[in-house]
């Protein structure tokens, strides 16, 4: 098939959107999940307003919106960072209530026995809660991360020049419609079957022995 | 930077409205076909027949492992190619309503493997029909297992109708496209949008919430 090579450059796009919102998603899952459970109520709230509108509007909307709204005020941004900057912030709020369930599930004695040891309240979180809060919610996060690579299809719709953006290029160009988006829906299927998901296993394994080495996790 | 014109909101509000009851519409029926498919899915992966299992289960990851966007324009390109015109609307529901019926599916799978063992073999014992098994004894006790996960689909589903927009659905984000183009403004008819999502959407997820308290106090589930 000779637009292979073109799909190709489509799927690099894809990776590297759905490399760089993974990255974006979790910057703010982790700041907005712990600002969800800070001692300071106007911060606890905006985080709470963060996650309540980009969970309670559709990727979509929110694409277009940043896409088209917000060079009016004076703010435009490049299809590419704004595509990857998005769907980043949209799957973040998901992930940032995964990050607050899995901070609340690790016991109470871990908390104590980092205060008994003198921790400063930072340090507790990043050595102590944080990487046992990890291992909690790293499953969900697989999940998460094929939802993000879904998303990151729509950034075809601000022509971002993505794997969907280019099937649906060819499409019109050929109407061979079954070959191409049958095509790009096994490039996605294979990326989320045979990278994402063996991937995050892989991870979960690593971060679970790790943990049972250190003594983390026993009781 | 330009202001925001309230008369121009005013003015496409009852444009903007009936396209949120097509919306509404969309996912509605969206819904109510992922619903009884998903069942289908779901059952289908109880039966012995070990093909049909394996089928179900690998339609179902390739389903949930693919952009629902693609599967919309993969159902509406590909009939006219084999001499099948779907309108938008049938496209647009066929590949929502099977999309969500994949998740639904898992729901409720994981639903009924949650009814214990000993209540299928005390329906056997008692000689009930496999229906009467599954639509007295097994069904409403993996109902409330499953609110929860229903509702959250049921509140994904609407706020993932924008996606119909792109094969020409009239729904929302549609309608705010059209009326953006015609006035060269974006910034309200695409805001009125992120606002109509949310006052329908938050709402939505606070009531499946306390359905599912109500249905587990109910059943005797929680005190």
């Amino acid at each position: 098939m000779q637009y292979g090579p073109r799909l190709l450059d489509g799927a690099w796009v894809s990776v590297q959107q759905t490399v760089l919102a993974a990255g974006v998603a979790i910057v703010i899952a982790l700041s907005m999940g712990l600002m969800r459970m800070a001692p300071v109520l106007p911060v606890r709230w905006a985080a709470t307003v963060y996650i309540e509108v980009f969970r309670g509007t559709s990727l979509l909307v929110q694409l277009y919106w940043v896409f088209f709204v917000l060079p009016l005020f004076g703010l435009t941004l490049d299809k590419f960072l704004a595509g990857f900057l998005t769907v980043g912030m949209n799957l973040g709020a998901y992930g940032a209530e995964l990050v607050r369930g899995a901070i609340r599930s690790v016991p109470r004695g871990q908390w104590e026995a980092a205060l008994a040891l003198n921790m400063s309240p930072a340090r507790r979180m990043w050595r102590i809660i944080l990487p046992q809060a990890l291992v909690v919610m790293l499953p969900a996060w697989g999940n998460l991360m094929i939802e993000l690579l879904k998303g990151t299809a729509l950034v075809a719709l601000i022509s971002v020049a993505d794997l969907m953006f280019v099937a649906r290029q060819i499409n019109s160009s050929t109407f061979l419609s079954a070959q191409t988006f049958g095509t790009a829906l096994i490039l996605y299927y294979v990326a989320a079957r045979f990278f994402i998901t063996p991937g995050m296993r892989w991870l979960e394994r690593r971060l679970g022995r790790h943990l049972s080495r250190t003594g983390g996790t026993r009781t | 930077m330009i202001g925001w014109r309230w008369d121009f909101t005013l003015s496409i509000l009852p444009r903007l409205l009936e396209a949120t009851l097509n919306t509404l519409l969309a996912a509605g029926m969206g819904y109510a076909i992922a619903m009884v498919l998903g069942l289908i899915f779901a059952l289908g992966q109880r039966t012995p027949i070990k093909p049909l299992t394996f089928i179900l289960r690998e339609f179902i990851e390739f389903i949930r492992s693919t952009p629902l966007v693609l599967q919309i324009f993969f159902v509406f390109y590909v009939g006219p190619q084999f001499g099948i015109r779907l309108s938008p609307w049938t496209a647009g529901m066929i590949a929502i309503g099977l999309h969500y019926a994949a998740y639904l599916s898992e729901v409720y799978r994981g639903a009924l493997n949650a009814v214990p063992r000993g209540q299928w073999e005390a329906a056997t014992s008692l000689n009930l029909s496999m229906r009467q098994t599954y639509g007295r004894i097994i069904i409403p006790q993996a109902l409330p297992h499953a609110i929860a996960g229903m509702g959250n689909y049921l509140v994904g589903i609407f706020k993932d109708t924008p996606m119909l927009s792109v094969i020409g659905v009239a729904e929302l984000m549609h309608t705010a496209n059209a009326i953006g183009a015609e006035n060269y403004r974006f910034l309200e008819p695409f805001t009125m949008v992120g606002i109509i999502f949310l006052v329908i959407s938050l709402p939505t997820a606070a009531l499946v919430r306390l359905f599912e308290t109500w249905l587990r106090r109910k059943l005797g589930m929680i005190r």
